[in-house]
């Protein structure tokens, strides 16, 4: 087949996407706009149980009463709800047959970033075969997974397989009357992640490798919940370090996390979102809702994240530390550069009896970038001896970059313990002219600076994603400096 | 003009400016292999400039003349590659670095100069035993190199650190700017011993200093006192002897 033909062909099958929903039903993508039909086509596509339909369409009717929350530091242009497609399946036509047909600039950064090899393709569209080896990788974890009976699948397939499960835990952590981006959720989710860990099994690993390999394109308005029963563990590590572009601009997940007594669930993430061209347009809004519920006795729950992507961040994964003894750990690396916006932070909600929190948030703005963090800490009436542990520190590179911090404490009892400490500091052009002198060069020297700023956050990430988080941090700090 | 191999660095009638003012003006200087040379001078004759011109920072302008590091032109060379060719700045003001460690700093030096001439990175192994042993030799606490660079520490132990990582990169060329202000005497003997010891047919030292009690140490092969942006009386030892009974006026004066 001739170029020429290729294109044309291409042209074609571009053609009837814009043209959206054909006359068969099985087809890919439904018009622009939201409305109850456009629910139910979605709830009948995925052959969803009545529950969940009437759940979906009362969030909707609720989501309708609601406005646009404004109360952030963010600047956002308005999003018209009408001109999003509520379901489209993948696009095929445009991928690259082979690397060869790759964005060099991003095969360069798939290096940068020590990217496998064999998942670059993956990542960048090509349509993956045999050969990668790909197919065996995930045939050998699946088997483990059944062994341990561990469920982890999709959240359709949940839906199906599950649905006691789903209709026993879904909401009940971030009900549809959360807030705007939930409620919107609930109404219009495409898919997600389904994870249940049965009782007194550790996962025999961790759910990371996985999901890079799989799930490198992921949908809008995901869904994820993870349910780890009585004396369970879990380590689950979502997004990749490598830049991920989506025609979509809002990405509204929620994800929901419940452990029982005696249960630990560790749930890392890195983003690493199309940021907008250095002018800001066309970057992604990353506006999600992350919640987990410690609800047994004695149990934890930590949030890792490392944001380096999206033109605006906006999310706060949060703890309800409802079991008495129950842990909460937020853990978060920040980074702005250029004219990113993040209004991120978390909330540590204390109910039970010696209950602890432990916060360390690091923002790191570079540019005109701005970096807010926002945190909330409370402590009811009945979580006596409860105790929190808040560290916020700002790194500013460059003279135009904003860090703002506000720090929300709320104690209704006489026994907790709060300790905040907070620091600003710059990197110097004194410091910068210091490491070169010592050879190193500019970027690599920033980057040493960055990863030292950050370094108790970056431990606390499974390890094969440390390595490749410094770099991240590195390569999206390029050109941070003049 | 034949080339000398012997040369190590060759600054010929060289004019600087900073901030708008002209600090150098038309300097002379030849350093050989295996030389030491001090720098003499009252405060704002250039001496900084000198050495902060060599290293490229950024802040001081060449308006005239030309630097040759190696026989290479230095203006063509960044701040990093200057050092990776054997260049080293002992600063007057060392700066802190919170968050990085001595370890991990060093660590990153030294493999960028290994990359430099297509080495592989040093083996950690081998790393650290020489760390350890160099910061014993400086009198520097093991606990210190796990804390961010120059972090919490006192004047001395600064100074005595730039020593340690002069030791640990193995110069060509080493420009010591005043690092033995602040010092008191036993550190400055640890210092000046870390100094000789370092010494060689191969590599060069440029001192710069007030006291001649150093010196007494380093023993140099010239002493250059500098005036106004240039130098105006070279000597040995015995000149650095002189100015310490007589002051710089005796010098200036003359002029």
């Amino acid at each position: 087949m001739t170029n020429q033909q290729n294109k044309e062909i291409n042209e074609f099958l571009d053609k009837n996407y814009e043209f959206g929903f054909t006359t068969e039903i099985d087809s890919e993508t439904l018009p622009p706009g939201i409305n109850e039909d456009v629910i139910r086509i979605i709830s009948s596509k995925k052959n969803e149980p009545e529950f969940l339909l009437n759940w979906r369409l009362k969030a909707f009717a609720y989501w309708k009463t609601l406005k646009s929350p404004d109360w952030s530091q963010l600047n956002i242009d308005p999003i018209d709800y009408q001109s999003i497609s509520y379901f489209s399946q993948p696009k095929q036509s445009n991928a690259p047959k082979s690397l060869d047909e790759v964005d060099p600039k991003l095969l360069e950064t798939y290096e940068k970033l020590g990217i496998p090899l064999h998942e670059r393709a993956q990542l960048a569209g090509v349509a993956v075969d045999a050969v990668f080896d790909s197919v065996s990788i995930v045939t050998t974890f699946k088997e483990k997974l059944a062994e341990a009976g561990v469920i982890f699948c999709s959240f359709s397939e949940a839906v199906q397989d599950h649905p006691e499960l789903i209709k026993k835990y879904l909401g009940k952590v971030v009900p549809y009357r959360d807030n705007f981006f939930a409620a919107l959720n609930a109404a219009v989710f495409s898919d997600g992640t389904f994870v249940y860990i049965p009782k007194g099994v550790r996962c025999p690993m961790e759910l990371s490798t996985y999901f890079r390999i799989n799930e490198a394109k992921t949908g809008q308005f995901e869904r994820t919940l993870i349910i780890a029963d009585e004396d369970s563990y879990v380590s689950y590590l979502e997004g990749c370090t490598a830049p991920m572009r989506d025609e979509n601009q809002l990405h509204a997940a929620v994800v929901e996390l419940i452990t029982l007594n005696n249960a630990e669930i560790k749930y890392s993430t890195v983003q690493n979102w199309y940021p907008g061209d250095e002018q800001g347009n066309g970057g992604i809004y990353n506006f999600v809702t992350k919640r987990g519920d410690c609800r047994g006795n004695n149990s934890k729950i930590s949030w890792t994240q490392i944001e380096t992507g999206s033109a605006i961040t906006w999310k706060y994964p949060s703890c309800i530390l409802r079991g008495d003894y129950s842990k909460g750990e937020f853990h978060s690396i920040a980074l702005t550069n250029n004219l990113q916006q993040a209004d991120t932070g978390t909330k540590m909600v204390h109910l039970g009896k010696n209950t602890k929190s432990k916060i360390i948030s690091k923002g790191i703005s570079a540019k005109k970038s701005q970096n807010t963090y926002r945190g909330l800490v409370s402590m009811a009436k009945g979580a006596s001896d409860s105790r929190n542990y808040t560290q916020c520190d700002s790194l500013l590179i460059g003279n135009k970059a904003g860090a703002h911090t506000f720090p929300s404490i709320n104690v209704k009892n006489s026994t907790s313990v709060l300790e905040h400490e907070a620091t600003t500091s710059k990197i110097s052009d004194d410091q910068l002219f210091y490491c070169q002198q010592r050879g190193i060069d500019e970027e690599d020297a920033i980057g040493l600076i960055v990863s030292g700023f950050c370094k108790e956050v970056l431990k606390e990430l499974p390890m094969e994603f440390a390595v490749e988080a410094r770099a991240l941090l590195q390569v999206n700090l390029e050109g941070a400096i003049g | 003009m034949s080339t000398d191999n012997k040369i190590i660095l060759q600054i010929n009638d060289l004019s600087v400016s900073t901030d708008g003012s002209q600090i150098l003006n038309g300097l002379n200087l030849t350093v050989r292999k295996g030389e030491t040379h001090a720098i003499m001078g009252p405060n704002g004759s250039g001496k900084s400039t000198l050495a902060k011109t060599v290293a490229g920072h950024p802040d001081y302008l060449i308006t005239s003349g030309k630097i040759k590091f190696l026989n290479k032109d230095l203006s063509l060379m960044s701040v990093n590659e200057r050092s990776n060719l054997g260049l080293f700045l002992g600063f007057q003001y060392p700066i802190e670095i919170p968050g990085l460690s001595n370890t991990a700093f060093l660590k990153a030096a030294i493999n960028a100069q290994r990359k430099f001439f297509d080495l592989s990175d040093i083996p950690a192994k081998e790393f650290l035993i020489e760390l350890k042993s160099k910061a014993d030799q400086l009198n520097l606490d093991q606990s210190f190199l796990s804390r961010g660079v120059n972090e919490g520490f006192s004047g001395g132990e600064k100074k005595r650190n730039e020593i340690m990582q002069m030791l640990m990169l193995k110069p060509k060329l080493s420009i010591l700017d005043e690092t033995d202000s602040g010092l008191d005497i036993d550190s400055m003997k640890i210092v000046a011993q870390g100094v000789n010891s370092s010494r060689s047919k191969e590599s060069s030292t440029i001192i710069i200093t007030h006291y001649e009690r150093l010196l007494n140490y380093l023993v140099p092969d010239y002493v250059h006192v500098f005036s106004d942006g240039k130098i105006i009386k070279t000597g040995d030892l015995e000149l650095a002897n002189e100015l310490e009974k007589k002051g710089y006026e005796w010098l200036t004066q003359e002029k």
